[in-house]
């Protein structure tokens, strides 16, 4: 082959070749942009037809009952109250669950990390994992044989040990994979410094791998912050204001659910959906700044 | 004992009357069993010199320096024997934590921990020990040991900036520093400037000389120039062998070992 059929080819290559790398990226661009349309659908939906009720009053009002709303339904008013014992339940809920989580979610990602080859710690890593994909609905069912059975009564209690289920594995996962990216020699130079093991692993470790750490502590909460199935087997709801972590306890997604299945109360399912992705999308958000603000 | 006074620097002139400071009785390192990374080592080493440290990747130079303050106890597979001793105390019958406060280390890559302002990261010896001090005495470390490695005036104005905003052969100064504020008997480097531009090289050689004037400095270095521009007195390691141990100049211009002579000429390393 002459020198110029050669370079005539290549040249005709490369054209069909960057042509096909532009239908590839279009074709990329195009279904990246189809995946994002349910994600705009559910915001346009919740926005539209939640901020009506958006106001002052579901922050500061318990949900109403289905009487107080028909009765403001027949005579034209909009539905009353607000969603005030959820937003407070929730917040109870949720954060005893972290209490618990944290700690134990810290150590056993410490462990997890510190020991790589150990036998024990690879099963430990194996059962993380199984537990990470058990259904929301069995992990409900447990946190009630646990808990509401010997307490005798559904509590926020119950609600945050079943979150707590669900939390663990996340943290865990995230505190390991954040340590073990740590370079060895941090560890070394701590060591080297005289310091003992566990105050290496606690003042610089830890620190170091904060960002990563809170990170997934922020993710988790966000996960669970919106799931309803293990939460009716255990906090059950309240129509009050509870901070008694032994009593049943209302939650954002148990109202939302309740609002569901009454025809009075239907309403206003939007502005706490709104809420709760107000929420959820904040809690990403500040994820996102303390990976980037925390990154070593 | 006859391997120790064996292995005695032949060239006594700057070490007559003087004791060692360390000293190195028979010491082997294995990784796995029957495997010796380091075998069987003994020398002695005087106060306020530079030893460095010299030989082909993977003839055991970290390990051997590793095995001085303890850092092989981390792990339980790696088994160390024999006595090394540091100020007349058998280091290898004390607290690994008690020989690491004795023996200050510097690693190849500068590594400042990296959620610490400067000004802390020199104190780290002493906030991970839980050692409280004063106000003025933090300041006086500090000021110390950051002059002593010529970084004060660099950086007194920025004490509370993270020690990962510095430049590497800052870094590497800094991660010095933080060592000396430990006061340690003697210095440790492995390979401290090969991660280093040639001008911080160069800053760091000149530290040395000036800090061998109060510490004893052992370097593991790669660099034949290097070791010849700062050590008093070489190490040749092959194969876990510590095949000669000489006053530096005596080393470069007439060996004693063949794979001496030919390490240094470059026929192999
Ligand atoms: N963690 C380890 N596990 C098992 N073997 C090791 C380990 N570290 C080092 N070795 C082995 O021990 C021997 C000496 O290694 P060492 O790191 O001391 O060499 P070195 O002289 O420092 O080399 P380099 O110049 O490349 O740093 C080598 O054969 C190496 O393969
Ligand atoms: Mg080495």
């Amino acid at each position: 082959m002459k020198d110029k059929d050669r370079d005539k080819m290549m040249w005709s290559n490369i054209k069909k070749r960057s042509a096909k790398d532009k239908i590839v990226f279009g074709a990329i661009c195009f279904f990246s942009f189809l995946s994002m349309i349910p994600l705009f659908l559910i915001i346009w939906e919740v926005v539209s037809k939640g901020y009506k009720n958006f106001n002052w009053r579901l922050f500061t009002q318990v949900a109403p009952s289905s009487m107080d709303a028909l009765i403001a339904k027949m005579s034209g008013e909009p539905i009353p109250g607000g969603i005030l014992n959820g937003i407070t339940g929730t917040f109870l809920i949720v954060g005893l669950a972290v209490l618990f989580t944290v700690p134990l979610g810290l150590f056993v990602g410490i462990y997890l990390s510190e020991h790589r080859d150990n036998k024990f710690a690879q099963t430990v890593s194996y059962l993380t994992d199984l537990l990470q994909g058990m259904p929301s609905i069995v992990i409900g069912i447990i946190a009630y044989i646990w808990v509401v059975k010997p307490l005798g009564s559904y509590s926020a209690l119950a609600g945050s040990v079943a979150l707590t289920i669900m939390m663990l594995p996340m943290v865990v996962r995230s505190t390991e994979e954040t340590l073990k990216m740590l370079p060895h020699s941090l560890k070394e130079a701590g060591l080297a410094l005289g310091a003992s093991y566990t105050d290496v692993i606690f003042k610089v470790m830890v620190p170091s791998g904060f960002g990563g750490i809170f990170t997934g502590i922020l993710l988790a909460v966000s996960r669970v912050m919106g799931e309803t199935a293990p939460l009716m087997l255990t906090a059950l709801g309240a129509s009050v204001v509870n901070w008694n972590i032994l009593e049943p306890t209302a939650a954002i997604p148990l109202l939302i659910w309740d609002f569901y299945n009454d025809p009075n109360l239907v309403d206003i399912i939007w502005s706490a959906s709104l809420l709760l992705l107000i929420v959820i999308f904040l809690l990403n958000w500040l994820a996102k700044i303390v990976a980037r603000k925390w990154k070593i | 004992m006859e391997n120790i006074t064996e292995n005695r620097l032949n060239n006594q002139e700057d070490n007559s009357g003087n004791e060692p400071i360390l000293v190195l009785k028979e010491v082997s390192v294995s990784y796995a069993p029957g495997k010796k990374a380091v075998d069987n080592v003994s020398a002695d080493i005087y106060p306020n010199t530079i030893t460095a440290i010299m030989g082909p990747s993977g003839c055991g130079k970290s390990t051997l320096l590793r095995a001085i303050n303890r850092m092989h106890d981390l792990y339980p597979n790696i088994v160390t024997s024999g006595d090394i001793y540091l100020k007349g105390k058998n280091i290898m019958k004390m607290n690994p934590m008690e020989v690491r406060r004795m023996a200050g280390m510097v690693f190849q890559t500068p590594n400042p921990f990296p959620t610490m302002s400067i000004y802390d990261n020199v104190l780290a010896g002493y906030r991970l020990n839980g050692i409280k001090l004063k106000k003025n005495e933090k300041d006086e470390i500090v000021r110390k040991s950051l002059t002593a490695v010529a970084l004060w005036d660099e950086v007194k104005d920025v004490m509370n900036r993270r020690g990962s905003f510095l430049s590497g052969g800052q870094q590497q100064r800094l991660c010095i520093a933080r060592a000396l504020a430990l006061k340690p008997e003697v210095l440790l480097m492995d390979e401290p400037t090969s991660a280093l531009d040639p001008v911080s090289t160069n800053k760091i050689e000149e530290l040395l000389l000036e800090l061998k004037k109060n510490f004893t400095i052992l370097i593991v270095t790669h660099n034949m120039s290097q070791a010849a521009r700062i050590s008093d007195n070489s190490m040749f390691m092959y194969l876990g062998d510590l095949v000669e141990y000489a006053p530096t100049k005596q080393m470069f211009t007439k060996p004693k070992n063949k794979k001496t002579e030919e390490y240094l000429t470059g026929i192999f390393g």
